[in-house]
C-alpha cells in the first residue's frame, strides 16, 4: 500500500501542530479515540467574538492517514465560522487525501474531533452541545 | 537454478529418458544438501510448495494417520497462522486442540505443557523460532515431554533453519517444516522433514495423484525451486556460524542505540532468540505512522493499522503486551545482505522518526506533563 502524496505531505510538513490553552473560554478542545485502538486525535480551536475560528491546532497518535486527516481538518477550520465547521464531512477528507477504504475510519475520527472541539467550546460558553454521531470503532 | 528452467527442463519423475534423469539428479543433489543442513537422511525429506503446505501436511497428515491413537493436539498461541488455522480447521473435524499461552517473554511454560499432555495427545507442534519477536523455544525439553507421553513432536522451523544450528536428532524432532525463501532461496518451495527411524513416522498425504515423495505428497516437483533450495541450504550451512555472530552484533547495536530513546521496550526474551530479529515498541507513537516516516527502511509493525483486519499483532498480545504498545511496535529483520552502514542509517532514521512523531503525539505531551493516561476516560472504548 503506497501512501498518497498528499498524506505524505501532511506527515513531512504537518500544518498547525501544537497546543492551545485548554482552560481559555475561547478555546474548544476535542479529544477522541483511544490508545488501545491505535488512534487518538486532539484537535483544538480558538474562536473569536464573531464565532469565527481564528486558530486551530492538532496532535495525533496514529497512522499516516490519521495524522493527515487531522492536519487537513485544522487547515480547513481556520477562517470558518463554527457553523461552517460543523458542515465538514468525513468524505470531504477522504476525497482530498485519496484515502483507501481501509482508512476511511481515520477521516471519521477527524470529523468526530472537530465536533468534539466545537462542543467543548459551546458547553464552556453556556450553549447546548450538539449530538455527536455514534462511536465508530 | 536457471538451467533447470531451460536446457534441463525435464520432469524429475520421468524415469525413462535423459531429460528426466538430469532433472532427477538435480533434485537428488538438493536432497543431500538439505539433509546435511538439518542432520537427517535424504529419504526423510518431502518437498512441498512452502512451509505453509508443510505445516498443513504435517499436522493434518499426523492427525489422520494416528486417529486410532488419539485426537488431541497441543500447540501455542504464538504460532504462525499456517499452524493455527490448520489446527482450527481440524477442530471443526473433531480434533481437540490446546493452545498453550506463553510467558511474558514469549517462552512456553514447560510445566504447563506437561500438565496439558493426555493419553489422547498425538502431536505437540511448537515453532522453533518466532517470526515476529525472534524468541527460540526450549525445543529439546519440549520434545522430551512430548515423547515421554507418547506423542510426536513437530516444529515449524522456518525462521531457524539455516540461521542457527538445527539438528533433528539432537533436538528430538519428528516432523519439521521450513521454506526456501526465508533462507535466501526462491519462493514456492519448502520441506517437510518426516522421521523414518526411532520412531518411523508416517503422514497421510493431503495431495493425492501418483504417489510422489514416497506417497506422502503427489505432484510434479518444482525442480528449479528445489535446486535453489538445496543451494541455499548449502550456503547457509557454510556461513551459519559467522553470519550468526555478525547478525547478532548488528542487531545488538541496533537495539542498544534505539533503547537510548525514552520509553522504548524490546519485546521477547533477549537471551533465547534468533540472531536476526528485533521487535521494539516505541511508546506514544503508532507503528504505521513510524513506518511511513522510515520509508527507506523495509520493516513491519504489529500495529492494527497495518493489518487488513485492523487487529493488533496476536503474537504481541500473547506476550501480554497492552494494545497501545502493540500498536507502537516495529519489527526489524536483518539478513545476509545487511551492512553496518545500513544499521547506522536505520538507527539514525528511526530515532528521527520517533522524535518527530512524538512532537505530533498528544499522548507523549500528556506523558511529559505528568498526566496519568490510565486514568483518562477515552471517547472510544
Amino acid at each position: 500500500m503506497a501512501y498518497s502524496e498528499k498524506v505524505m505531505e501532511h506527515y513531512t510538513n504537518p500544518r498547525n501542530v501544537g497546543t492551545l490553552n485548554k482552560d481559555s473560554k475561547s478555546v474548544g478542545t476535542g479529544l477522541v479515540g483511544a490508545p488501545e485502538c491505535g488512534d487518538v486525535m486532539r484537535l483544538q480551536i480558538e474562536v473569536d467574538d464573531n464565532n469565527v475560528i481564528t486558530d486551530a491546532k492538532f496532535k495525533t497518535f496514529g497512522c499516516g492517514s490519521a495524522i493527515a486527516s487531522s492536519s487537513l481538518a485544522t487547515e480547513w477550520l481556520k477562517g470558518k465560522t463554527v457553523d461552517e465547521a460543523l458542515a465538514i464531512d468525513n468524505m470531504d477528507i477522504v476525497e482530498e487525501l485519496a484515502l483507501p477504504p481501509v482508512k476511511i475510519h481515520c477521516s471519521v475520527l477527524a470529523e468526530d474531533a472537530i465536533k468534539s472541539a466545537i462542543n467543548d467550546y459551546r458547553v464552556k460558553n453556556g450553549m447546548e452541545p450538539i449530538e455527536l454521531a455514534k462511536s465508530h470503532h | 537454478m536457471l538451467p533447470y528452467f531451460t536446457s534441463k527442463f525435464g520432469n524429475a519423475a520421468s524415469r525413462n529418458h535423459a531429460f528426466g534423469w538430469v532433472a532427477e539428479e538435480g533434485v537428488d543433489y538438493a536432497r543431500e544438501q538439505v539433509a546435511k543442513l538439518i542432520g537427517c537422511t535424504e529419504k526423510e525429506i518431502i518437498f512441498t510448495s512452502g512451509a505453509t503446505e508443510a505445516d498443513n501436511l504435517g499436522i493434518k497428515g499426523v492427525y489422520e494417520m494416528y486417529q486410532d491413537k488419539g485426537n488431541h493436539i497441543i500447540t501455542a498461541t504464538t504460532e504462525h497462522k499456517a499452524v493455527l488455522d490448520t489446527c482450527k480447521h481440524l477442530e471443526k473435524l473433531g480434533a481437540k486442540v490446546t493452545y498453550l499461552k506463553v510467558k511474558e517473554d514469549g517462552l512456553i511454560d514447560l510445566q504447563e505443557l506437561e500438565a496439558a499432555m493426555t493419553p489422547e495427545t498425538i502431536l505437540v507442534t511448537i515453532m522453533y523460532g518466532n517470526n515476529e519477536i525472534g524468541v527460540v523455544q526450549p525445543i529439546k525439553e519440549i520434545s522430551a515431554i512430548a515423547h515421554k507421553f507418547g506423542a510426536l513432536f513437530m516444529t515449524d522451523a522456518t525462521q531457524a533453519v539455516g540461521k542457527i544450528p538445527v539438528n533433528v536428532n539432537a533436538d528430538g524432532i519428528d516432523l519439521m517444516a521450513f521454506s526456501a525463501h526465508k533462507m535466501y532461496g526462491p519462493k514456492g518451495v519448502g520441506v517437510l522433514y518426516v522421521r523414518r527411524k526411532n520412531p518411523r513416522v508416517k503422514v497421510t498425504a493431503q495431495i493425492d495423484g501418483g504417489g510422489h515423495e514416497r506417497g506422502m505428497r503427489s505432484g510434479t516437483l518444482n525442480v528449479p525451486g528445489i535446486v535453489g533450495l538445496g543451494k541455499a541450504c548449502e550456503l547457509c550451512r557454510l556461513e551459519m556460524e559467522s553470519e550468526a555472530t555478525r547478525l547478532s552484533a548488528l542487531r545488538d547495536k541496533l537495539e542498544k542505540s534505539l533503547s537510548e530513546l525514552e520509553e522504548s521496550y524490546v519485546n521477547g526474551n533477549t537471551q533465547h532468540r534468533l540472531p536476526h530479529v528485533s521487535n521494539i515498541s516505541f511508546k506514544y507513537v503508532e507503528g504505521e505512522g513510524l513506518m511511513m516516516a522510515m520509508k527507506d527502511l523495509a520493516v513491519s509493525s504489529g500495529s492494527a493499522c497495518t493489518s487488513a483486519s485492523l487487529e493488533p499483532s496476536y503474537v504481541l498480545k500473547s506476550l501480554g503486551l497492552s494494545d497501545d504498545l502493540a500498536h507502537s511496535s516495529i519489527r526489524f529483520g536483518l539478513g545476509r545482505f545487511t551492512t553496518e552502514e545500513e544499521i547506522d542509517y536505520a538507527i539514525e532514521n528511526t530515532k528521527k522518526a520517533v522524535l518527530h512523531l512524538r512532537d505530533l503525539s498528544p499522548l507523549w505531551e500528556m506523558f511529559k506533563d505528568g498526566v496519568d493516561l490510565s486514568k483518562i476516560e477515552w471517547a472510544e472504548h
